[in-house]
């Protein structure tokens, strides 16, 4: 048999592509972070609960409303993106002027509020979400036996990416955005309502959150603590990729994500960790992150 | 500005005094009052298994013990230990010294437990656990201060390790939580395979908590040719497993999954489509007899709209023997001496509505009988929360680890 490192090629083949869906994730979500944080300046620590509440608004749909899968992945979103409005309208916007550090206290406190919510009312151990009958079921791939969901994600998760970095990159909204990062009293001289466009940049931050809670429903347990275990790691993401970086940020997703899936096969107790080495060294070399600008 | 600043400056100070509110009535305490500490996880991922349910259980215990009509008054404190031992030391330290808590009970979580148990030896008070799995605390960690009231990885290992053997599953891969409870779970079950005439081929230790993806774990599995994976990790842990095992078809192919520890609330949330013909043991279930479904009726609804589960159950039936003993030896010698009350504890045979007739070992083991269930297909499901159909129960002579086995100090002596 053919092995690379000692381990056995098909192996190793198949955790590459484990890596890249897990990436996949973190990209969808460090992507959001990115946004947020380039357009607003604020660190927004109640990312991972709001990947939580995407995947239980998907719950609620489907067991109170009888909504499924894919209107989920659309309604979701919205729902989650209008409750980001109303807390960026009602709190966040105070803050702008304010220390990074504040903006940080806040979302990281409504983090643990919205977490604490949801563990009172639904408990800790988790609720029943099933793949949606279209995606069931397996290709074989010869190397591996991959799920037709595990696929859709990583599909989904590249023309989110694509789609948002075309947005920011390409479009003439997009533009003002940037704009406004830049100097915000001057595009606001220019007839440009600068607040309602941080408003929506934080909707839309919120919602690529609630988007990527519904596509984990299926796969992860769904449980009030399943956006803490991950926002760590996607925070680290970020850092890595360079705050701020739309391009840093999806980039240093997946290749983390493959990162991790390796030292899974060859040193599962350090899998947790790895990604913090890499970050330590990341922040010797290029304090600024891989993609960021000093 | 200087306004909001300050506001938060006085909240962030004003935080402690709030903190040490409730411990302030703990200082006046009567000669005649036993003081009883919940110890577990509230917020993390045993929080439906023990929490806040094991409070309520511990409460029901009291009430049904009927020591408050002889003039003992029992108070209850209860704090999550994070699954972290350095909290749980940190708690359990205070509440002795500074609050004069009389017994510590549940603390799930076998690193916490092991931590827990020192400490109370240290300073004589007593140590009833439901929660945890290790059989090291009857072991080589056993002390005459302690009881592990509801189940060990002994007990689970042979239960349900030695079931699938029987079923032909020879080759095993574990996949292990990288902590106390894992690796003892991993080492006991190994045990009852290799004596079976079974082989390990390997197994993969995965960071705890924090582990949500477990397809690359069972990937690796799949690729060892085993034919049975053991699942030596709870809570979230399995429910990630099982749900991603489903996924990936790996249960579809012939490959059996050994659920080690699986308690009715994973079960719940798994639902039955996924979690049907899933093979598990536990001590108690609410719907096994009519005195199980008694205590279920009696303690009522449970936080997070769960049914008791087996470590509910051994937090009420624990404190009901404790409060058994005071109530024979008197609170002054009880609060003296933990030793004492515990061997107090082991010269009574035990008898409650969960777990029957029962008795404690020189050891600490709690011993009762253990059953093997089978999780039901949706269609054989009547009613809510009805998951179980029984295979086979083994007598609580059998159920537990022979005393000369575990290697506890107390045995030899």
């Amino acid at each position: 048999m053919d092995e690379i490192f000692g381990i056995p090629a098909p192996l190793l083949f198949g955790q590459l592509l484990l890596g890249l869906i897990n990436g996949a994730f973190y990209a969808l979500l460090s992507l959001g972070l990115a946004v947020i944080f380039g357009m607003l300046n604020v660190i927004n620590f109640s990312h991972g609960a709001q990947f939580m509440l995407g995947a239980f608004v998907a719950w609620m749909l489907l067991e109170w409303l009888g909504i499924g899968y894919w209107w989920a992945l659309l309604l979701a979103p919205v729902i989650v993106g209008a409750f980001g409005i109303l807390l960026e309208r009602t709190m966040i916007a105070r803050l702008y002027k304010l220390d990074h550090l504040y903006g940080l206290l806040l979302t990281f406190g409504l983090g643990l509020i919205i977490e604490g919510l949801a563990r009172n009312e639904f408990g800790s151990s988790g609720l029943p979400y099933r793949i949606p009958p279209e995606l069931t079921g397996a290709w074989d791939l010869g190397f591996m036996f991959m799920p037709v969901y595990r696929g859709w994600v990583v599909v989904v998760a590249v023309v989110m990416c694509l789609a948002t970095w075309l947005v920011i990159e390409k479009t003439k909204i997009g533009s003002y955005l940037r704009a406004a990062t830049e100097n915000p009293a001057l595009v606001q001289a220019f007839g440009v309502n600068v607040p309602r466009m941080m408003t929506l940049t934080y909707g839309a931050g919120v919602a690529l959150a609630a988007f990527a809670g519904v596509l984990a429903a299926p796969i992860y347990s769904v449980n009030p603590q399943m956006g803490s275990n991950l926002i760590i790691i996607v925070f680290a993401v970020v850092v890595i990729g360079g705050m701020g970086s739309i391009l840093g940020s999806v980039v240093t997703g997946f290749g983390l994500g493959i990162v991790e899936g390796l030292t899974k096969v060859w040193y599962p107790e350090a899998s947790s960790t790895v990604i913090f080495v890499v970050m330590a060294i990341v922040l010797l070399a290029r304090p600024a992150g891989l993609f960021g600008r000093s | 500005m200087n306004f909001n600043r300050r506001a938060l400056l006085g909240a962030a100070a004003s935080t402690p005094v709030w903190g040490a509110l409730p411990y302030r009535s703990a200082r006046a305490q009567a000669a005649n009052t036993i003081k009883i500490g919940v110890l577990n996880d509230q917020s993390g991922t045993y929080r439906d298994l023990s929490g806040a349910g094991s409070t309520q259980a511990v409460r029901q215990a009291i009430k049904d013990s009927g020591i408050e009509a002889r003039g003992i008054t029992v108070e209850v404190v209860q704090a999550d230990h994070q699954n972290r031992p350095d909290v749980g030391s940190t708690v359990v330290r205070q509440w002795i010294d500074r609050d004069g808590v009389d017994v510590i009970m549940d603390v799930p979580t076998s690193s916490v437990a092991l931590a827990v148990n020192t400490i109370v030896r240290e300073k004589n008070k007593v140590f009833i656990n439901s929660g945890a799995a290790a059989s090291d605390l009857t072991g080589s960690a056993c002390s005459p201060n302690t009881i592990h009231w509801t189940y060990d990885t002994w007990m689970l290992a042979k239960s349900t390790g030695g079931a699938m053997v029987r079923a032909g599953g020879q080759r095993w891969f574990f996949i292990t939580a990288d902590y106390a409870f894992g690796h003892a779970l991993e080492r006991d079950t190994s045990t009852f395979i290799r004596n079976a005439g079974g082989s390990i081929l390997g197994s993969v230790r995965t960071p705890f908590p924090g582990t949500t993806d477990f397809s690359s774990y069972l990937v690796q599995a799949q690729a060892s040719r085993a034919q049975v994976i053991g699942l030596a990790n709870a809570g979230a842990d399995t429910i990630n497993s099982i749900k991603q095992a489903a996924e990936f078809g790996i249960t579809r192919r012939g490959v059996k999954l050994a659920g080690l520890l699986v308690f009715i609330t994973d079960v719940h949330s798994l639902g039955l489509q996924t979690a049907q013909g899933l093979v598990l043991t536990e001590s108690f279930y609410w719907d096994l007899n009519d005195r199980t479904r008694a205590f279920t009726q009696r303690i009522g609804n449970l936080p997070g709209n769960v049914k008791p589960t087996m470590v509910h159950a051994g937090c009420y039936a624990g404190a009901l023997h404790y409060l058994k003993a005071v109530a024979e030896m008197g609170v002054a010698a009880a609060k003296a001496s933990g030793v004492e009350a515990v061997n107090r504890m082991k010269a009574t045979p035990t008898e409650d509505d969960c777990f029957g007739a029962g008795s404690i070992r020189v050891d600490g083991r709690k011993i009762h009988p253990t059953y093997l269930f089978e999780v039901k297909s949706p269609a054989e499901s009547r009613a809510p929360w009805d998951y179980y159909k029984l295979l086979a129960t083994t007598s609580a002579e059998e159920s537990f680890r022979p005393l000369a086995e575990g290697g506890c100090s107390l045995v030899r002596s």
